[in-house]
């Protein structure tokens, strides 16, 4: 058993702890994103039927899988795993727990500085007068792209070192004192930001404060439903992933918090409390703000070729101006605010399962942990930061917090659910629990939530050009092959759409650097296991 | 906003800000029976 007696102090820190994990900067920029380009208001059809028999039931997997760790001494995935079964091959599928947490928050932290640096920037009123193409070439300049091979920005990387040393701070301070006490502060203020830009975008009306269009277009636009959409098996899949990559399941960040519980402590309400927390925040408040704005501004043609991330920071800067001196400074203070909270719930709960693996496996300090884990992510953020313009960030971003997160939950959801076996996995969920899940779910969880992981899974490795799957299948049996999507699984491996061999290059020293880092991860939970069994300890 | 954007805002919202609600006030009504224990 490990010697860590850390516990949450209350639920309420728990829940928002887990919240905020889950709340990332998707829920503002990419919900609406997906929600446009898949059937407008049908998209949330396929949204909640997903949440509902994959979404939720994977969230008390996880709960379940960490509380039942953490009775047995495991604060991350690897031992987690090893407690269910009799295999001593379970514990590798663990590695995903630690390597996507340690890979992600390397690019993860780098977005997190932007949203900080670009907070600082909007109340010292920076974008004040400039126009379209002044605060592109703004963000551009800011993070160094455009000039010679390396990405250089000192600006960039100084807020980066802040980000790093604000996760670190807090990180070294422990659950209670750190993160739960970190989230019960900024998780409220998110919330009331959100609120408050969410007022501000729906209130704008055409011809007031240099609007084009009344901003509920925008809303209207979003919410107007297109049920042919359903028909195409694109759009389930989007719904699926969005669900997926928005609750932050498939990462271990989740089991290593229930890992703090006790053993009779509740994890069937904790998981949908948290869940639905993060649902209000996407589905309400991250659907009514930027696109309101967007349209209000830039009107309904700008939708065309909408992208979240793009408008966030090359976009929303400029149209803020309309709002006046005061009012435009409150909107990019909040607004950049609120991303920066985001992140920064979602990149402490990154910390905290490496952490933890470090402190049970080794014996390390939380201070010394808390360093090998901020030397670690600094030292992987740095291609993504100086090869920004080359995909070193993307190749991180497909690979650990993309794929790596889908066949984590699949394998999770096998040894849980068939191998661990539902009977236990059922009164592992409901023991202590403070709702009765109904019985279907028993049914949902063996049979449904596996599926539907291998067919988000199967769905990403041959995504077809377009996501013209009808079309696709029919060509398939008409000799006329399957081509490929340049962003799927196997796309994106064999570098279609590619030509640049000197992106290819970096592209493929990126691959051997994940790579490497996921053999360091396997080596070390193999060198753990054996400690543990000198040690007696298993 | 046109009927059928209204149609499916209105229902979903309420549903997630009723789940919302609902799970988060039975959560802190039974905190207490939950902080403290060893």
């Amino acid at each position: 058993m490990s010697g860590t007696k850390e516990r949450w102090a209350s639920r309420l820190g728990l829940i928002l702890a887990v919240a905020g994990n889950a709340v990332g900067l998707g829920n503002f920029l990419r919900f609406p994103a997906q929600a446009i380009q898949n059937g407008g208001g049908a998209f949330i059809i396929p949204y909640l039927v997903s949440l509902a028999v994959m979404g939720i039931p994977l969230l008390w997997v996880e709960w379940a899988i960490g509380r039942h760790g953490g009775q047995h001494g495991h604060h991350s995935t690897p031992g987690m795993l090893d407690v269910l079964g009799r295999s001593k091959l379970l514990k590798y599928f663990g590695i995903f727990g630690i390597f996507t947490n340690l890979v992600v928050a390397a690019y993860y932290c780098y977005i997190e500085s932007w949203t900080l640096a670009y907070t600082v920037f909007s109340v010292a009123d920076v974008f004040n007068g400039m126009n379209q193409s002044e605060v592109i070439q703004y963000f551009k300049s800011y993070l160094g792209t455009g000039d010679g091979f390396i990405n250089f920005s000192p600006v960039a990387l100084f807020f980066f070192f802040v980000t790093i040393g604000l996760n670190l701070w807090v990180l070294s301070r422990g659950i209670s004192a750190g993160i739960e006490k970190a989230s019960k502060i900024l998780m409220p203020l998110l919330i009331l930001f959100g609120i408050f830009l969410a007022i501000r975008a729906l209130t704008l009306d055409a011809g007031e404060y240099g609007a084009v269009e009344d901003a509920v277009a925008g809303l209207n636009f979003l919410w107007t439903p297109h049920f042919d959409s359903l028909s195409n098996p694109k759009v389930w899949l989007a719904a699926a992933g969005q669900v997926f990559f928005t609750l932050s399941v498939g990462m271990g960040s989740i089991h290593c918090y229930a890992a703090y519980l006790r053993k009779n402590d509740d994890v069937a309400l904790n998981a949908a409390t948290a869940g639905f927390m993060n649902e209000f925040v996407e589905v309400i408040l991250g659907g009514s703000v930027v696109i309101p704005i967007a349209v209000a501004y830039l009107g309904l043609a700008s939708l065309s070729t909408f992208s979240g991330f793009g408008m966030s920071f090359m976009t929303l800067p400029m149209l803020f101006e309309n709002w006046g001196p005061l009012l435009s400074a409150l909107g990019g203070f909040t607004w950049f605010g609120l991303l920066f909270f985001a992140g920064i719930t979602s990149s402490i709960a990154m910390g905290q399962p490496v952490m933890a693996f470090l402190q049970d496996s080794f014996k390390f300090s939380r201070e010394k942990s808390t360093w090998v884990f901020g030397l670690a992510v600094v030292v992987l953020a740095l291609p993504t930061i100086l090869l920004y313009d080359h995909g070193a960030f993307d190749e991180y971003d497909f690979w650990a917090g993309t794929f790596s997160l889908v066949v984590f939950a699949l394998a999770e959801s096998i040894i849980f659910l068939w191998i661990f076996g539902i009977d236990n996995a059922w009164e592992e969920i409901n023991r202590g629990a403070d709702i009765k899940i109904p019985v279907i779910f028993k049914y949902i969880l063996k049979y449904v939530t596996p599926t539907f992981i291998g067919l988000v899974f199967v769905g990403s490795m041959i995504q077809p050009v377009g996501g013209k799957w009808i079309e696709s299948f029919s060509g398939l049996f008409n000799g006329q092959g399957w081509n490929l999507d340049p962003s799927s699984v196997l796309g994106t491996l064999f570098h279609i759409g590619i030509d640049d061999p000197e992106k290819i290059l970096v592209i493929n020293l990126t691959r051997l650097l994940l790579l490497s880092v996921y053999a360091t991860v396997g080596i070390l939970i193999f060198v753990a296991w054996k400690i543990r069994l000198k040690e007696e300890r298993i | 906003m046109s009927t059928s954007a209204l149609l499916m805002m209105i229902p979903t919202w309420s549903v997630i800000i009723f789940f919302t609600v609902y799970f988060m006030v039975k959560a802190l009504k039974t905190q207490h029976s939950h902080d403290g224990e060893e």
